[in-house]
């Protein structure tokens, strides 16, 4: 169930049933509970039948893009003479999330299995997990469960006696936001700056080392095993058509119960702030939302009557993205949140593209410049020019997503920008 | 002790530590030819071990000096400006010594807006630093992170290879009490 708290409207079967509870890292535990049961039945299957019942079951990238697993799965080419790879994506980092590292600490044989039975699907051999730099804890963690399944035989030759042979290497990162985009993280798990390349080519034809690659998500993989076990309409049972499933939501801000929460997606996003999270901290209002993880827009107080799946937050103005609010009480000031936000993009940008680099700097310090009292109106105009200029011009999305919570702050909370270019600088401004 | 270390982790062991193991020639122990054989020994190219091998000589180190680099270009067939190239685009690896303990505390968007700041304050007044400098006895550096993760737990701090959550300024001295104990 969600960690550190849990609330009567989670699923918690798929991915959150053992978080808080350490003894399930462990593989006696795990194992006693039914785990690598998934992946037995995986041995005995032949690659598309694992990717059908995966299609079938209507999984979706859970990193952000919400692209269709098994369909992604089916781009591998189907050559069992070539070498391929699997990279999972572990390299969280994207402000707000942090569902992931949840999986990584209480579950990762869950993940293991998740890797192993994806990489039987794509004909994979090898599959990296790339972990972020900062999460050296459940790096540790996650070693000791590969060297257990090593040691047991779920991982490396002759797999649980079926005569295929897969490794997994566990592969860490050094604090790069952008090695999180798949083409980034690839250049960077070959020895490189985590510089994302244009596409095409897909990774599906030439990831790492140049041979086909796949690249999901943490929490895709993870939700993989119980597919396989229990079908893909089993699975269906919660979502909606479109987005079938369950999905790790990951909530901070001014919460009262702020944490992590599985939850049927097209649960009301209301109630998730309302209900499972028990509103706002301190019984106060709820200024803005920022829905998806910090690259994704604002939503006001009046927006929040949607849907939590994809289609709905999109309806909504803004994005499902990683399924990780960010939730801001009546005390907030946007500007001072906003101005943060891009700073963050301005330090991570990796600088390969001219409007990403000096695009994302100008708006942090026209961000800076306003809270502290030195703006003007004309800055305001700047801002959207900034927006028009980083949108779609650069190999890949960093630029575009800084300008979903600019362009959303401009648009639905003038009235704090105006209050500043008024002459009073920010009071609560911590900067000189 | 390293060498029992699976290969298969070998590219994620920790390296940001408190208790250095400092050596000069960083692939001519026992322990670094291990390292080294085992991280090549995962990857179709070797080049892919240069992520892992520059953590190594954090790891042991404290720091990935220029010397380091050169060494770690030499073992992979690398030049040292490439290297160089590398191990500046990432934030994790140290061009310069440290303090043992290095404190970064998250002020991004979601502890930012828990008080992450003032948190971070409270750090800098109580080792009497500033941002990035070393305590007189070389124990602590405080530094502002970009997001560490652990957003629902704000603020968030992490110390070496260690998390501190819900951290606030009253707690502070609480952390700083731990780590003194711990470097006794």
């Amino acid at each position: 169930m969600g960690y550190p708290h849990s609330h009567p409207l989670e699923v918690g079967t798929i991915l959150s049933r053992h978080f808080g509870d350490e003894s399930a890292r462990h593989l006696e535990a795990w194992t006693s509970q039914g785990g690598y049961a998934a992946l037995r039945m995986a041995v005995d299957l032949e690659p598309a039948e694992i990717t059908g019942i995966v299609k079938d079951s209507g999984l979706r990238g859970r990193g952000g893009a919400g692209f269709p697993t098994g369909l992604k799965w089916s781009f591998m080419p189907q050559d069992p003479n070539d070498a391929h790879y699997l990279c999972c994506n572990a390299d969280e980092s994207e402000p707000s999330a942090f569902k992931d590292r949840e999986i990584l600490r209480w579950v990762p044989h869950l993940l293991i299995e998740g890797c192993l039975i994806a990489a039987r699907a794509i004909r994979a051999q090898h599959v990296y997990i790339y972990v972020r730099g900062e999460y050296f804890p459940y790096t540790r963690i996650l070693n000791d469960a590969v060297v257990e399944a090593y040691e047991a035989g779920y991982i490396g030759q002759n797999i649980m006696g079926s005569g295929w042979d897969c490794d997994v290497t566990v592969h860490i990162g050094a604090g790069a936001y952008i090695a999180g985009e798949e083409t980034g993280l690839m250049s960077s798990l070959v020895g490189g700056r985590a510089e994302p390349r244009i596409k095409p080519p897909f990774p599906a034809q030439s990831g790492v080392f140049g041979r086909p690659t796949t690249v999901n998500n943490v929490e895709t993989l993870s939700a993989v095993p119980m597919i396989l076990t229990e079908g893909a309409e089993w699975y269906r049972q919660w979502g909606t058509e479109k987005s079938p499933g369950t999905k790790l939501w990951c909530c901070s801000g001014h919460l009262e119960r702020p944490g992590t929460y599985e939850l049927a997606l097209g649960v009301p996003f209301r109630d998730i702030i309302y209900d499972v999270c028990g509103g706002i901290r301190g019984g106060k209002k709820l200024k803005a939302v920022i829905p998806g993880g910090s690259s994704t827009a604002l939503l006001t107080a009046d927006e929040l009557d949607c849907e939590s799946t994809y289609e709905g937050m999109q309806e909504a103005g803004s994005s499902l993205g990683t399924a990780s609010p960010i939730v801001m009480d009546e005390d907030t000031n946007i500007v001072r949140v906003i101005r943060r936000t891009a700073e963050f993009y301005a330090h991570e940008s990796c600088g390969q593209c001219v409007q990403c680099r000096e695009g994302t700097a100008w708006m942090a310090k026209i961000l800076h410049r306003i809270e502290t009292g030195g703006g003007r109106l004309s800055d305001l105009d700047t801002l959207y020019e900034l927006c028009e200029q980083l949108t779609g011009r650069t190999i890949c999305v960093l630029a575009d997503s800084i300008v979903f919570p600019v362009r959303s702050s401009l648009d639905k909370f003038r009235a704090d920008y105006e209050a500043l270019i008024g002459g009073r600088a920010c009071a609560t401004s911590w900067y000189p | 002790m390293s060498k029992n270390i699976h290969p298969a982790v070998v590219s994620a062991q920790p390296f940001q530590v408190a208790d250095l193991r400092p050596v000069d020639r960083l692939f001519e122990d026992e322990e670094g030819a291990d390292r080294l054989a085992k991280a090549i020994s995962r990857y179709p190219e070797k080049r892919a071990a240069l992520l892992p091998m520059l953590a190594y000589a954090q790891e042991r180190n404290g720091w990935v000096s220029p010397d380091a680099m050169e060494q770690v270009a030499e073992v992979l067939d690398l030049s040292p400006a490439y290297v160089h190239s590398v191990a500046t685009f990432y934030t994790m690896y140290n061009k310069h010594p440290t303090g043992r303990h290095m404190i970064q505390v998250c002020t991004c968007v979601a502890c930012h807006l828990c008080g992450g700041e003032e948190v971070f304050k409270a750090f800098l007044e109580e080792t009497g630093t500033q941002a990035g400098e070393m305590s007189e006895d070389g124990q602590f550096v405080v530094m502002e992170a970009e997001c560490l993760g652990a957003c629902g737990f704000a603020t968030a701090v992490q110390v070496n290879d260690e998390y501190f959550e819900n951290v606030t300024p009253e707690t502070v001295s609480e952390v700083l009490a731990k780590l003194k104990g711990a470097a006794e």
